[in-house]
């Protein structure tokens, strides 16, 4: 370190300055964030990753084992379904659409859950009371049997699965913010912006949700996990994304009849949701320890504090000048 | 015709134990220039009467159910949301009690302080920065400039303090509501920021309203004082008045309570018993129960306004005019 010759700094300044990030990026969970890289990498490039077509299928090379076992091969490393089409391949195209459905799902529902929290608990009143209600009525929802339903009575495809998802994840974010909002609400800035002559709307935007977009992150990752999951439910009961498309929950669907004879199908896919659900749950917890309101604002004490115990000398020193005039 | 004219402001919340009366037909005036210090124990409607000042009492429970407030003769509880935006900031503006709490966390200080004028006054750009500069200037904040786009958590709390007094001031308001300004911040920086106050309202005209319970802040900022007790003024007067001549038995009990350094007492007085229930006020006179020269009228009457002095008077059926 300081090997770049620069002359010593301020010894009074110098006392290493807080770096919050340093400590926490330390005790990042590597395993999580590797499974999490991983994953988008394998869904942004999954053409040029994967060695087959996921869809097209050849009989007579079906249900090959994964490349370890008697009969397996370089060609399919972990091994074909009954229709002979490449697991490995499968799965790095299903990546595209767990991660899709997630992203978009929780991108429609947090946003829509966020600005109902934020105008419920900013508004308060009979507002607040209808939206909450209709919180709770969105929350008391059995899930899968609404999705199943819903995407039963229209076509399931892509798009009736994400809105499935999103109408079915959004309370879990209007709830949230609402508590954080009346958290941020009681704050003297809010009641001084209204002094200042602002409007609703704008003390909305402007100084309560940049205080909520920390929770807000922390839900939506944890969401993530939840979302696969559910995703992998309505593929596996087939009113997910419709077949022949490589969804995880798809495959696991169609390896069941094969547990005993060709159990590669489902397991590879079950595997991959896993990890990932697991790592993005891990990925969600270190977030939250980290951007959790409560503990930030008592790291932010220790900030004032130490800038609380150089002021006395500062200002003295910097405004003594200014006395004069 | 006084800038501020409040008359007979009743501000109540309406709450499941009964109507709770935090202020009770509360009247003043206050002149441009002028320091009024609002003064009384915790509870007796101080804050409640700043808040019924901007509108901002806490609905649906609090609602102000009486009174005016002239602000150049413009009756303020008249106005609609609308027209009562365009007042607040431009018109009066909000120090707060607790420096922490005033600033938002996640915008700079200059985004914070340069809010208010880009509103009001519609400035924008490189003029508006400029003008940034010189309202943290004008409030001792040293290399302003640089602080500019550093957050609230870099600042201690006197320099908070005087960032959101530079918020308040920043357009030129013609009342401030100074809502304990000092209690959260050092003794040593609080003469500080009160002396620095009081540079910045002389030279811009600005009147102030100083809520505090510390009688050394009175007597060292205030040009009146106001004391409250159970939401009402029970005695109002000159700074030099109301300390050299309490009228009231209820400001005599304070001002004895003051810790004396000629008098070497071992204990510090206190007023026996404990403020009145807001929600059960006796038919009387509120301080009656804990005063020392309580007559049988005081327990069955409200003691009305008496001018003991040109501008001095007091809720006591004690209190007599003195002879001129």
């Amino acid at each position: 370190m300081g090997g770049s010759g620069r002359p010593p700094s301020p010894p009074a300044l110098a006392p290493a300055p807080a770096q919050p990030w340093r400590g926490s990026l330390r005790r990042l969970p590597w395993f999580a964030g590797a499974v999490l890289a991983t994953l988008v990498f394998c869904a942004v490039f999954a053409p040029w990753l994967a060695s087959k077509d996921p869809t097209a299928g050849d009989i007579t090379t079906k249900l090959i084992p994964p490349i370890w076992m008697e009969r397996g091969t370089m060609e399919h490393p972990l091994g074909t379904d009954r229709f002979g089409r490449d697991i490995l391949s499968r799965i790095i195209h299903g990546s595209r659409i767990s991660l899709l459905v997630s992203i978009i799902a929780i991108g429609v529902a947090g946003t829509l859950g966020t600005a109902l929290g934020l105008i419920a608990g900013y508004r308060g009143g009979l507002t607040d009371t209808l939206l909450m209600r209709m919180t709770d009525i969105g929350l008391s929802l059995p899930t899968i049997l609404i999705a199943v339903v819903m995407v039963a009575v229209s076509e399931p495809s892509f798009r009736n699965v994400v809105l499935v998802i999103a109408l079915l994840l959004w309370p879990r974010f209007a709830r949230q913010i609402r508590g954080e909002t009346l958290a941020v609400k009681e704050q003297d800035f809010v009641a001084l912006a209204v002094v200042a002559g602002r409007s609703g709307t704008w003390i909305i935007a402007r100084h309560i949700f940049p205080n909520v977009v920390p929770t807000l992150l922390v839900i939506s990752t944890l969401q993530v996990g939840y979302v696969i999951l559910l995703e992998g439910t309505l593929g596996f009961l087939g009113v997910g994304v419709p077949p022949p498309n490589p969804a995880w929950g798809l495959m696991i669907a169609d390896g069941r009849g094969f547990l005993a004879t060709a159990w590669w199908i489902a397991l590879f896919p079950g595997l991959a949701m896993l990890l990932t659900v697991l790592a993005v749950n891990l990925m969600g917890d270190w977030l939250r320890d980290h951007l959790d309101p409560k503990l930030r604002q008592a790291g932010a004490r220790v900030t004032a504090a130490t800038a609380t115990t150089a002021a006395p000398i500062e200002p003295a020193i910097a405004e003594a000048p200014a006395r004069g005039d | 015709m006084p800038l501020l004219a409040v008359e007979d402001l009743k501000t109540y919340f309406f709450t499941r134990r009964g109507v709770v009366k935090a202020v009770d037909g509360v009247s003043f005036t206050l002149e441009a220039g002028e320091t009024l210090a609002l003064v009384g124990e915790s509870g007796s409607g101080k804050s409640v009467t700043c808040l019924s000042l901007v509108r901002l009492v806490p609905e649906p429970a609090g609602r102000i159910v009486g009174g005016r407030i002239l602000l150049d003769g413009d009756d303020l509880l008249a106005k609609n949301p609308r027209q009562m935006r365009r007042v607040r900031g431009k018109q009066i503006a909000m120090v707060l009690q607790d420096p922490m709490t005033s600033l938002n966390p996640g915008l700079t200080i200059g985004t914070q302080v340069g809010e208010v004028m880009r509103l009001h006054q519609g400035i924008r750009g490189r003029s508006l920065r400029e003008r940034v500069v010189d309202a943290l200037r004008r409030l001792r904040i040293s290399a302003a400039e640089s602080r500019l786009g550093q957050f609230p958590h870099q600042f201690s709390g006197g320099m908070r303090q005087r960032v959101s007094s530079a918020i308040a001031l920043s357009c030129a308001p013609r009342v401030l509501i100074a809502d304990e300004p000092t209690t959260s911040l050092d003794v040593t920086i609080q003469a500080q920021y009160l002396e620095l106050l009081k540079e910045v309202q002389a030279a811009a005209g600005v009147a102030v309203i100083l809520v505090t319970h510390d009688f050394g802040i009175v007597a060292a900022n205030a040009d009146r004082v106001a004391v409250m007790y159970a939401g009402r003024i029970v005695e109002m007067g000159t700074t030099l008045q109301v300390f050299n001549n309490p009228r009231h038995p209820y400001t005599q009990a304070l001002l004895r309570c003051l810790p004396d350094v000629d008098l070497k007492r071992e204990q510090l007085v206190e007023i026996g018993g404990q403020p009145p229930d807001l929600a059960a006020l006796p038919p009387g006179c509120p301080f009656a129960p804990r005063c020392s020269e309580r007559q049988p009228i005081c327990e069955r009457s409200l003691p009305p306004a008496v001018t003991v002095d040109a501008g001095h008077t007091a809720a006591c059926f004690l209190a007599v005019a003195t002879p001129a």
